[in-house]
């Protein structure tokens, strides 16, 4: 594999970049401020920084009143509590009246290592289910930095899941609203992956090809709408059956989006999903995490044999750590 | 509760606290020191001289995790570490549990935790978590998603009323929590139903994430506000353990009781007070050094 770049806080010269010059947009601030990678454009325009404390719920409706104004607010904190504090909030306040509020939330899933209580494992199901709310899971720098440009038009509510801190670039190009990067064709079996999931489980992929599995890989960033043309091909060719990893619950996120596609549209291809099950997680670093959870690339390899009933003699490293691989370094400050 | 320990027994415990979690801050590479600095004598008082808790039943050693809470996991094991459940004993829930290591450290100063627990802390498996969940060591109720157990303990209370439990229910919170709307609920409801056995320690250090908190989200003044919420409330100096504790021992008349604890976050290392982020410490070069002149100790005691 080439050497991967290696990309420093991509969210904080972005955000400013983006709202410099885009008088209307505010930026919107629950007392994470540096957590968040919006100190920067708190120093370059203190005026539009509004600080709003531990004060989630508020923040939504405050969120809401501005936008009724004709104001672009940008609401920034951990992804959990974006989602679970303020979720009627977000609901009552923005989503039903349509209202363009950019929701930013840092720390999905398993990256975090505040334990269970900061741990987003159901805000894609949580927003998924919201009308009117469009859902964007970031997988690497390059769309990091590209989505906000990419969700600029919408014309209403965005949950964005954001990556910090030291971000691998796996990507080129921008992001695309809707569309999602085929990584891989392959017409035996198809993996989706989305978030961190996407850098942990190229090795895997690479290596069942090197074995001659026809593997296609789709990394998903849209997930809603879920409307790609691209990944109902890629699922029609998967002769063998689809796998979906996510840094979520299997529940309400993309191996659900996956099967309601198939439902509607008639595909009978078996469907392995692999997330959290069910279940709470705890506090760790994330190449443990990954493990303890059965979602690193040794994992993908298990599915893909057990989905084809063949065996590939694979060794792959320990979760997280090829280069692609997500950041292990220790956050600060929760 | 051990009814003979005085302001110098906690003063001891604190500067234990404080040491501890300074080489643990330093060995570890960050921490969250300051937190221990201002409630280091308010931990120690509620440990030695407040609560009235049984001997632990927790392990010395800390268990490894081995599940979250579900059908035949009962939650809350962490709660072990303040003694056996009883009708006459208090309870203890932590609200800010980004305070965890500053009360692992007091576990181990009043005996209730081996005293190397700080080597599984933020380790991979084990359950002294970094933001304690209910099985970490001292921990009754899972509340990093700030401002919650306010209302649990009101529930609790409200339990323990009906059985007509003698033990009271102590919630320690920090400062920040106070702009969270769920505690101006919680602290309507438990007037409304006169717990007078319900009682909260509050962390006053005037520091949250983004910075001093009247910069962040004014939230003074709080004696005013809470007590204009139907409680029994008394501001003291947060470092001065007898201060501290007189509140605790007047009649309640009815209302739930709110001490504010007026604490400073660099106290016992004036080298942290120019610090711009007092949320969490990780030491520059040559700060460490600083901090442990602060405490008289050295480097070989940092390195030991
Ligand atoms: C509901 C919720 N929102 C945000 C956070 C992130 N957070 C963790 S600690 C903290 C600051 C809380 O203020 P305080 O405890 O007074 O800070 P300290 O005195 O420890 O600096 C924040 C915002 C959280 N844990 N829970
Ligand atoms: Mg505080």
């Amino acid at each position: 594999m080439s050497a991967i770049e290696q990309v420093s806080r991509p969210y904080a010269a972005s955000f400013v970049e983006f709202a410099r010059n885009r008088r209307e947009v505010l930026c919107l601030s629950a007392d994470l401020t540096n957590s968040v990678e919006i100190d920067d454009f708190k120093k370059v325009c203190p005026d539009r920084f509004i600080s709003c404390g531990l004060s989630e719920q508020a923040m939504m409706g405050v969120a809401g009143g501005l936008a009724r104004e004709g104001l672009l607010p940008y609401v920034h904190t951990f992804a959990v509590f974006v989602t679970r504090r303020p979720y009627d909030q977000v609901a009552m306040s923005i989503a039903y009246p349509n209202l363009r509020v950019h929701l930013m939330g840092f720390l999905p899933g398993l990256t975090t290592p505040g334990g269970v209580t900061h741990q987003a494992i159901d805000d894609i199901a949580l927003m998924r289910v919201l009308p009117n709310m469009t859902v964007v899971d970031c997988g690497d720098a390059t769309d990091v930095e590209s989505v906000l440009d990419a969700t600029e038009d919408v014309d209403g509510p965005v949950y964005c899941r954001i990556l910090r801190g030291r971000v691998p670039r796996l990507f080129r190009e921008p992001l695309e609203l809707g569309r999602a990067r085929v990584l891989e064709s392959g017409d035996d079996v198809c993996l989706f992956t989305s978030s961190v999931c996407t850098g942990e489980a190229m090795p895997a992929v690479a290596a069942l090809r090197a074995k001659g599995l026809s593997i296609g890989h789709v990394h998903v960033s849209t997930l809603k709408p879920f409307t790609d043309p691209a990944v109902l091909e890629a699922v029609g060719a998967a002769r063998r059956g689809v796998i979906s990893l996510e840094n979520h619950l299997v529940t309400g996120g993309l191996g659900s989006s996956l099967a309601e596609l198939m439902a509607e549209q008639a595909i009978g291809h078996r469907l392995v999903r692999m997330g959290l099950y069910d279940t709470y997680a705890h506090g760790g670093s994330l190449p443990y995490l990954l493990e303890y959870y059965g979602l690193s690339a040794r994992h993908v390899v298990d599915a893909v044999e057990r989905l084809t009933g063949e065996r590939f003699g694979i060794e792959l490293e320990r979760a997280a750590e090829s280069e692609g691989a997500p950041s292990t370094e220790k956050a600060e400050a929760l | 509760m051990s009814v003979q320990a005085t302001k110098a027994d906690v003063d001891r415990v604190a500067a234990a606290i404080r040491r501890r979690v300074l080489l643990h801050t330093i060995e570890n590479n960050g921490g969250y020191l300051c937190q221990a600095c201002s409630s280091a004598e308010t931990l120690a008082t509620l440990y030695l001289r407040v609560m009235h808790l049984g001997p632990s039943v927790g392990p010395l050693i800390p268990r490894e995790f081995d599940g979250v809470p579900g059908p035949g996991w009962p939650a809350g094991s962490g709660a072990a570490y303040n003694g056996e459940r009883g009708p006459d004993n208090d309870r203890f829930l932590l609200s800010c549990t980004h305070y965890s290591l500053g009360l692992y450290a007091a576990l181990i100063e009043v005996g209730r935790l081996d005293e190397h627990a700080l080597d599984h802390y933020d380790r991979d498996g084990s359950t002294v978590e970094q933001i304690g969940a209910e099985h970490s060591p001292g921990i009754e109720v899972t509340t990093g998603s700030l401002a919650q157990a306010l209302s649990i303990g009101l529930g609790i209370a409200l339990a323990r009323q009906e059985r007509g439990d003698r033990g009271r229910v102590w919630v320690y919170m920090s400062d920040g929590e106070l702009q969270e709307g769920q505690t101006w609920e919680a602290l309507s409801l438990a007037a409304h139903h006169g717990l007078d056995h319900l009682g909260v320690y509050l962390d006053a250090n005037g520091s949250q994430c983004d910075g001093p908190i009247y910069a962040v989200h004014e939230v003074e003044p709080i004696a005013e506000r809470v007590r204009s919420f139907g409680w029994k409330v008394h501001e003291v100096d947060g470092h001065d353990s007898d201060a501290l504790v007189a509140p605790a021992l007047e009649p309640s008349h009815g209302k739930p009781l709110f001490v504010i604890a007026r604490t400073c976050s660099w106290r016992g290392i004036p080298s942290l007070e120019s610090r711009a982020n007092k949320h969490y410490v990780r030491f520059r070069p040559g700060e460490a050094e600083l901090a442990l002149r602060d405490l008289r100790l050295s480097a070989e005691d940092a390195r030991s």
